[in-house]
């Protein structure tokens, strides 16, 4: 396998990965600060074979994605606050479709337009529960250019593998921040399952027991019905019943939730033996290691863990942390999001403490060890 | 080819098992589905290689009938998913099924836009001037003046005429007709299936459970009777006075021409770009080698 070495934008990175992933599909909108990740897509795509489509608003941009999922391609966009913002009904229509798609949400000050040129990691939530409704999707949050690449390449692999939106959470630091990456020629791809059931006995929403069905393509014969209407095994409307509708919504929700552990995806670092424990996810990772790193060589017992995929929640990780740490520090570029996912986990098991910091800049160092430092006390 | 509509095959092309239809009783749905089958017919084309796309409302619930790949979307968006599942594979042939609240109030953005770019989908319009669905609403094509669960004392608000506004955003086939005149309808629709480009075709319909009840027509009958005495062909249109045409309904294609489609510039472009061209793409998702 040959490795290439780039010096190039996180934003550029996710569009990199996207292709090398097997996407062929971009629909987009301008909108600052993500707009490169659409940029470099309109560059690259056509020359590997792939289609790139600037539309009329981020409503329209997620629906042709959908649209080109079901004509048989991967596809993307990418957006950030105002245009993530409308299109949650299409993420919705997606969950419940089960339509794998990526979305690289470069996440800016919020809320309203706020901050175009400045990061924030205030979309956190709305990532969550953005659309109205019951439903699971997945979300990978990257601190790195390298992260970028990987986990774009990570999202699309899991939106095929559980039929199911992922959302890579970037924000403006780690989109317009340059860093030496490694790109491989080929990385591993999960192929769409075809049905092995001919057109005349195949169920489309009758799910394999992992709760995920096969998904043939719009013109292989099978034709198929998809609606947004709470549907029956055939995808046939049946939006009255509470009985299809309870199976419906609890199956879309259990096929992410009972995977919680092949979707785990932390990196910890001396949690060992930590008293103090750091959680963070995105740029703030960055200087919350360098911080603990200052507090391990004062001697103070400090961990981190950094969280790569957020949604679904890492339950286990850190209920296990707070068995083990006093104190765990949640840093967050918002006013406290993730944190209310760690005190639901933690209970009474440690002490939580928000360290928020919006205006779209990053933590400093010292903003962390002056909370160890508070912690300790 | 013979334009008489062959009613009993059409059975084979619905999803049986779904009938009856939600459609009340008198609704114009039924006559643009049997419409769109001998328009479909008459183009010769298949429901093999057709994927209907539709959004929300009483004619957004056709493609739910039909025996083909079809989307049902959200409330005004089936031209954006539509848009995606032509560049998904070009080799398909798009319908949309949309109303007029869908097309034209909510989804007015996505329909002018994708007829600016002249892509190659069949947009089929099922105008009723009303929102059926939700029992009765005013609509952006309703009448000044009528009546609506909205607009209880009249709408003061001038309707849209979505034939000129698509034909002046780029279309390259724009025809409107109503259900009472269901073989130009059906003529329309097959040159719409054939035209290469963004295709408008208006069908002026129906709802009797609503825009009748409340605008002083009971019946389906009443409301087909006004529908054929109030229309115009486009080439008598021209030579009537503006006080003549108040109040008609003027049919006929109002933008036939060739211009180059969107969707076959831009695989021309991949095509020139990549060595190994956008035939490639199709279907890739399933392909693990790229």
């Amino acid at each position: 396998m040959n490795i290439t070495r780039f010096f190039i934008q996180g934003n550029e990175a996710c569009a990199r990965g996207a292709i090398k992933a097997g996407c062929k599909f971009f629909a987009g909108y301008p909108i600052t600060p993500s707009t490169e990740v659409a940029e470099d897509a309109a560059i690259i795509l056509p020359k590997e074979g792939g289609t790139f489509i600037q539309m009329e608003d981020e409503i329209s941009a997620l629906g042709a994605v959908i649209g080109a999922a079901w004509a048989g391609v991967k596809g993307m966009t990418a957006t950030s606050g105002p245009g993530f913002s409308l299109m949650q009904e299409h993420i919705g229509y997606a969950a419940m479709t089960e339509t794998p798609l990526v979305i690289v949400d470069v996440q800016r000050g919020s809320p309203s337009t706020a901050q175009p040129t400045m990061a924030s990691q205030s979309d956190m939530m709305q990532a969550r529960w953005g659309s109205h409704g019951d439903y699971e999707i997945i979300a990978l949050v990257p601190s790195s250019v390298q992260e970028c690449f990987d986990f774009t390449v990570e999202a699309f692999n899991l939106a095929e593998k559980y039929r199911v939106p992922v959302i890579v959470l970037s924000d403006e630091i780690i989109g317009h921040m340059r860093e030496k990456i490694n790109i491989p020629d080929k990385v591993e791809i999960i192929a769409r399952k075809m049905p092995e059931e001919g057109p005349e006995t195949f169920l489309p929403y009758k799910a394999e027991p992992d709760g995920v069905s096969p998904m043939p393509p719009f013109g292989a014969g099978y034709k198929i019905h998809v609606t947004g209407l709470t549907h029956d095994e055939r995808g046939y409307p049946d939006a009255s019943n509470p009985e299809t509708h309870t199976k419906l919504v609890k199956r879309l929700c259990n096929k992410i939730l009972n995977h919680r552990g092949e979707l785990t995806r932390v990196k910890e670092l001396y949690t060992e033996d930590a008293d103090i424990i750091v959680v963070s996810y995105g740029a703030p990772s960055r200087s919350a290691i360098t911080a603990v790193k200052n507090a391990r060589e004062k001697g103070i017992k400090a961990g981190h863990i950094k969280l790569e995929i957020v949604w679904p929640f890492p339950e286990e990780i850190i209920r296990s942390a707070a068995q083990q740490a006093s104190d765990i520090i949640v840093a967050e570029m918002n006013l406290g999001q993730m944190v209310y996912e760690v005190e639901r986990v933690v209970k009474s098991d440690a002490e939580v403490s928000l360290l928020p910091k919006i205006g779209g800049q990053i933590h400093r160092p010292e903003e962390f060890l002056e909370m160890i430092y508070k912690c300790q006390k | 080819m013979s334009n008489k509509p062959k009613v009993s095959g059409f059975m084979n092309y619905l999803r049986k098992e779904r009938i009856p239809t939600i459609f009340c009783a008198g609704c114009g749905n039924g006559t643009v589905i049997n419409t769109f089958f001998n328009a479909m017919e008459m183009a010769e084309l298949s429901l093999d290689n057709i994927s209907m796309v539709s959004g929300i409302g009483c004619s957004s619930r056709i493609p739910g009938y039909i025996k083909c790949d079809s989307l049902h979307t959200t409330h005004g968006r089936p031209i954006a998913f539509a848009t995606g599942v032509k560049l998904g594979n070009p080799d398909m042939d798009v319908v949309v099924f949309t109303g007029d609240g869908d097309a034209a109030a909510i989804g007015g953005n996505h329909l002018i836009h994708a007829a600016r770019r002249n892509l190659d989908l069949t947009v089929i319009c099922v105008n009723n001037s009303i929102y059926g669905m939700t029992g009765g609403q005013i609509s952006p094509t309703s009448p000044k003046g009528s009546f609506a669960s909205t607009t209880p004392y009249g709408a003061l608000e001038a309707p849209f005429d979505l034939a000129k506004l698509v034909s002046g955003a780029g279309a390259t086939y724009v025809s409107r007709w109503t259900t009472v005149h269901p073989l130009p309808l059906s003529n329309a629709i097959k040159k719409g299936l054939q035209n290469k480009g963004f295709s408008f075709i208006e069908v002026i319909s129906q709802c009797p459970t609503y825009f009748g009840r409340k605008n002083r027509m009971r019946s389906a009958v009443e409301m087909m009777k006004y529908m054929k005495t109030h229309s115009v062909v486009k080439k008598k249109a021209k030579k009537m006075s503006e006080e003549e045409l108040e109040g008609k309904i003027i049919l006929g294609d109002f933008v036939n021409r060739n211009w180059p489609e969107f969707s076959e510039m831009l695989c021309e472009q991949v095509n020139e770009k990549s060595e190994k061209g956008l035939i490639d793409a199709i279907k890739s998702a399933y392909k693990t080698d790229l």
